[in-house]
């Protein structure tokens, strides 16, 4: 009897300790990331928080990085997934180039391919905690796309993620353009930018842009944002806000 | 028994620094009957001719279709063959579920020459008996690949391989300058021409020769019997012993030609169903 009770004990452990070495929810995170095409190319704007849950713990992760010549890949979400993806994409492009044979990777195939690590990894139950934004040029061709932990993949002439898709893209779909020129581009981002800062409580004053053209990839230095809080509404948020207390 | 001592198996050198059984397995491919490619700027074209076994037997198929972009003909043993096209088959569709985009042609090739090198390293294993002409499309150009059973590959402006491929590869090397720049139609001639110097006399017909093309905006395939003998009469192609070719009025008179063949040919062919 005792045996049997301690031999299910010992099972349940096991269960318990093989389950634990998957990623059940994010620790360090990262919040939105918006991207834009524009005439020349690819624009993102990341800013550099690190969030241990609703700590702002870290400030400055960098999470817009070039991938090869063609690509640049913004990321939301756990940093350390977002870390291991770089390292697969490291080793991609490397063996892309040992071939030395002309042809390299474009950003259509560096989303296709996120796009099935993402979701071969969702089915085995222990996903990338991760959204992820996927820019590029190649040939004249400008590519964005993105694809968040479960695989969901789709191209856009704008993309968002996380509270990006709330209150930035509504911005996007009013103002964007496609003859965007490199400035506006970046004064309609941080427009963006501006507002995710004030209404995302993980989104801290420090971001980046990046872009990518025919020419290759250019990340800015960090940066703030100039910012007004004394808006009436920021004043006394409650007012209007039937609910609220 | 055996020719010599040193070809027991296909890792044993003999004393002059051969490997009589890969050897052996490279005299295979020019038993097979003749396969030619060539290729311009935009355009690869492959030819090969069709032997069949006997009077009774269907031929064999020597020029598969690998994917949109890549096809490639045969000349050697065609079990080989074929167990070479699938794999190729399986690594572009796996490159295109993984990338989104077609495989380029020069690293099939390379993976292709690596796996047949292997056969040649290995005491429990043979060569394949197969020379391959890989033809394929893709961001740096339309490409002819030779793969043998060496394990060696080459790119060509255009070349021949099987029996009395010499006779093709005369023609071509007589002409494969001007291919760079030739039409797509000049491409198709040239390997007709090329094809017919294996021939030996045999008249050329479409019912024994198969020609496929691959090319910008032109997904990889193997033209109809048809097509191929409107080719042939409008190029004149034709044998020794045969009159001179008819006049264009008398375009017609091959198809109806054509159609009271057909029916003598799938009678010959009763393993293509």
């Amino acid at each position: 009897m005792n045996l049997v009770d301690s031999n299910q004990a010992q099972n349940n452990l096991m269960v318990s300790e093989a389950a634990s070495e998957r990623t059940l929810y994010p620790y360090v995170t990262g919040t939105s990331v918006i991207g834009i095409k524009y005439k020349d190319g690819i624009l993102m704007a990341a800013d550099m928080g690190g969030s241990y849950g609703s700590t702002l713990r870290y400030k400055s992760v960098e999470r817009l990085k070039s991938i090869g010549k063609h690509s640049l890949l913004g990321a939301s979400g756990e940093i350390s997934d977002f870390q291991e993806i770089l390292r697969n994409l490291d080793e991609l492009i490397l063996y892309d180039n040992m071939w030395d044979d002309g042809n390299s990777m474009g950003p259509k195939e560096v989303h296709n391919y996120l796009t099935r690590m993402m979701y071969n990894r969702r089915n085995k139950f222990n996903p990338l905690w991760n959204s992820l934004v996927l820019g590029g040029v190649k040939n004249g061709q400008k590519y964005l796309g993105t694809v968040n932990m479960i695989g969901v993949h789709f191209e856009d002439d704008h993309v968002a993620t996380g509270f990006g898709n709330h209150l930035a893209r509504p911005i996007l779909r009013d103002e964007w353009h496609a003859n965007l020129s490199f400035e506006d581009g970046v004064k309609l981002l941080e427009k963006c930018m501006r507002v995710l800062l004030y209404r995302d409580r993980s989104a801290i004053n420090k971001l980046q842009i990046a872009k990518i053209t025919e020419e290759g990839v250019t990340i800015s230095q960090p940066y703030a944002l100039k910012t007004f809080w004394n808006f009436a509404a920021f004043q006394n948020p409650t007012v209007g806000a039937e609910g609220s207390w | 028994m055996f020719r010599n001592q040193y070809d027991t198996d296909v890792t044993t050198w003999s004393p002059q620094g051969r490997l009589f059984q890969v050897e052996y397995a490279m005299e295979a491919v020019k038993q097979g009957s003749a396969a030619i490619g060539l290729r311009s700027k935009s355009h690869v074209v492959l030819a090969s001719v069709n032997k069949a076994q006997s009077e009774l037997s269907s031929h064999q198929k020597k020029i598969f279709k690998v994917d949109d972009h890549i096809g490639v003909a045969i000349a050697g043993l065609t079990a080989d063959g074929r167990v070479l096209s699938r794999y190729m088959r399986s690594e572009c569709i796996n490159y295109t579920y993984t990338y989104d985009s077609p495989l380029p042609v020069g690293r099939l090739v390379v993976q292709l020459a690596d796996k047949a090198q292997v056969c040649t390293q290995r005491s429990w294993k043979r060569p394949y008996g197969v020379g391959l002409l890989v033809a394929g499309l893709d961001e740096s150009g339309a490409h002819l690949y030779y793969n043998c059973p060496s394990g060696n590959y080459f790119e060509y402006q255009a070349f021949a391989i099987g029996s009395r491929s010499q006779a093709a590869k005369t023609y071509l090397e007589r002409r494969f300058e001007s291919f760079v720049s030739s039409s797509r139609e000049d491409l198709l001639k040239d390997a007709l021409f090329a094809l017919r110097e294996t021939l030996q006399g045999e008249k050329l017909k479409s019912s024994i020769c198969t020609v496929s093309v691959v090319g910008v905006a032109e997904a990889f395939h193997i033209l109809d019997n048809e097509t191929v003998q409107s080719l042939i009469d409008a190029f004149e192609i034709v044998g020794e012993e045969v009159h001179p070719a008819t006049e264009e009025g008398d375009a017609s008179e091959p198809a109806a030609d054509q159609g009271a063949l057909a029916p003598a040919d799938e009678g010959a062919a009763p393993m293509d169903i």
